[in-house]
């Protein structure tokens, strides 16, 4: 399924922001992107399978409050660097 | 000759000053990581090659680069320090950044250490690559209560800043842990003890609690065995081994300048010498120099006495703070003494602090300043 990455992660997927993955889970989705980009996920997901507090995922437009959130084939996963700061 | 680097971290990235022996011309190298957090960048010195970088973008989780040609290309450590996943029910921690690094010792070449917030203890035995947990630190049931709770976090966070292997015995190891105290391990990691006694903490309602206080930074003398110094939020203290008491040697500072402060550098072919950069901390705790008029100050007896050098630093308006890995040495004779400002200034001396020149200006806040040389 399409994958959409901010550009926090760009030097990971040689700066393409839109890559494929698959998973039937948003965990498996995760694990599937960290086999392709090696490292990518640890970026967004902590030690404790939490999504990291100023990045967001959306399944179809509607933001996943964790990993265990299931996917069919046929989903859009969007990974948003949150804004925050100045 | 070989090549003198000074690793500059910053808010923002990653600096590499470059020089011969000489120090008269600088280079710079860098943004390496533009736009990210850089607490620590330390290169082996037993190799001379391996240099770490602890990262941290403002969105996305804390790691660990390395590079293998002074900086010329990265590699993310697969396995960046992480806390244990906690069980179900349990409540489990997470690395806010990794703070300090540094490598182990010479007889164990592979091996490096790496200190986060909160306080955790991460140790490598792959150069870096892949990092775990130090569990007699980290699952031992003593560490919360050392560390305040966790709840007190100071402006970055609870943090274990500093550790240091004995460079005589590589299973004693010396860790300093924000208001949590000076700690010893003479086991490689498995068990630690407090080693406060005789420090001030005068923000805690027990004058002599066994841990709780607040070094700055510790240093451990690389050359003469048991001399260790450290600054603390409430003085500066040096202990010699055998003994077990810390003396503050800061009582010895001007009374109108006082002994607080965050970096502290030691001599490395003299344990009598040592430099720190004294600040305000006073009222608020503004963490500026005393007055808006920096200066270094020397010690060459062990701090029974203190020189101010002041040498072409700024006469006064200067309102910058010098944070706890952020002023180091080099190895060379005269020794060179270097600091950074959180105004992006790094500050040099070739004659051990009697003259000061500005290597660099309008750099992103300082956070590390470490010294290198490279064959």
């Amino acid at each position: 399924m399409k994958v959409v990455l901010p550009t926090p992660l760009a030097e990971y997927t040689a700066h393409r922001r839109e890559v494929e993955a698959e998973g039937a889970t948003l965990a498996e989705l995760l694990a599937d992107l960290d086999r392709r980009y090696p490292g990518i996920r640890f970026r967004v997901i902590d030690e404790q399978d939490a999504i990291r507090p100023h990045i967001k995922i959306f399944v179809n437009r509607a933001q996943a409050d964790g990993i265990a959130r299931p996917l069919a084939p046929s989903d859009e996963v969007l990974v948003v660097a949150a804004l925050s700061g100045g | 000759m070989a090549q003198l680097l000074v690793l500059v971290g910053t808010r923002k990235g990653l600096f590499i000053l470059g020089s011969d022996g000489t120090r008269r011309s600088w280079s710079i190298d860098g943004p390496h990581f533009l736009g990210q957090v850089v607490n620590h960048a330390v290169l082996d010195p037993r190799d001379q090659r391996t240099l770490l970088a602890a990262v941290r973008a403002g969105h996305l989780g804390p790691t660990v680069y390395r590079s293998e040609d002074a900086g010329k290309s990265w590699a993310e450590a697969k396995a960046p320090p992480a806390f244990r996943k906690a069980a179900e029910g349990e409540r489990g921690e997470t690395v806010s950044h990794v703070f300090w690094l540094t490598p182990g010792h010479t007889s164990q070449p592979s091996r490096w250490y790496a200190c986060t917030s909160p306080p955790g203890l991460f140790v490598s035995d792959d150069a870096g690559r892949t990092w775990s947990g130090v569990a007699g630190f980290n699952e031992n049931p003593e560490r919360i209560k050392w560390c305040g709770g966790l709840q007190d976090a100071p402006p970055d966070g609870a943090t274990l800043h500093s550790l240091h292997v004995d460079p005589f015995d590589a299973k004693h190891l010396y860790i300093g842990i924000s208001v949590g105290g000076v700690f010893e391990s003479r086991d490689a990691g498995a068990s630690w003890a407090p080693l406060n006694a005789g420090v001030a903490a005068d923000f805690l309602p027990d004058p002599d609690a066994p841990y709780g206080q607040d070094p700055h930074c510790l240093r451990v003398h690389p050359a003469v065995r048991d001399v260790v110094y450290h600054q603390n939020h409430c003085g500066i203290y040096r202990l010699d081994r055998g003994a077990n008491r810390w003396q503050r040697i800061g009582a010895n500072m001007p009374k109108d300048i006082g002994d607080i402060g965050f970096p502290l550098a030691l001599h490395p072919r003299d344990p009598k010498t040592l430099w720190v950069f004294p600040m305000d901390g006073g009222t608020v705790w503004p963490r500026m120099p005393i007055g808006g008029r920096p200066a270094v100050y020397g010690s060459r007896d062990a701090g029974a006495s203190w020189k101010r050098l002041d040498g072409g630093l700024p006469a006064d308006q200067a309102w910058f703070t010098v944070k706890r890995q952020a002023m180091t040495h080099d190895a060379l004779d005269p020794l060179g003494l270097y600091f950074g400002t959180t105004c992006g200034e790094i500050w040099a001396s070739f004659d051990e602090g009697a003259h000061w020149q500005c290597l660099r200006a309008h750099l992103p806040h300082v956070y590390s300043v470490e010294v290198a040389s490279v064959a």
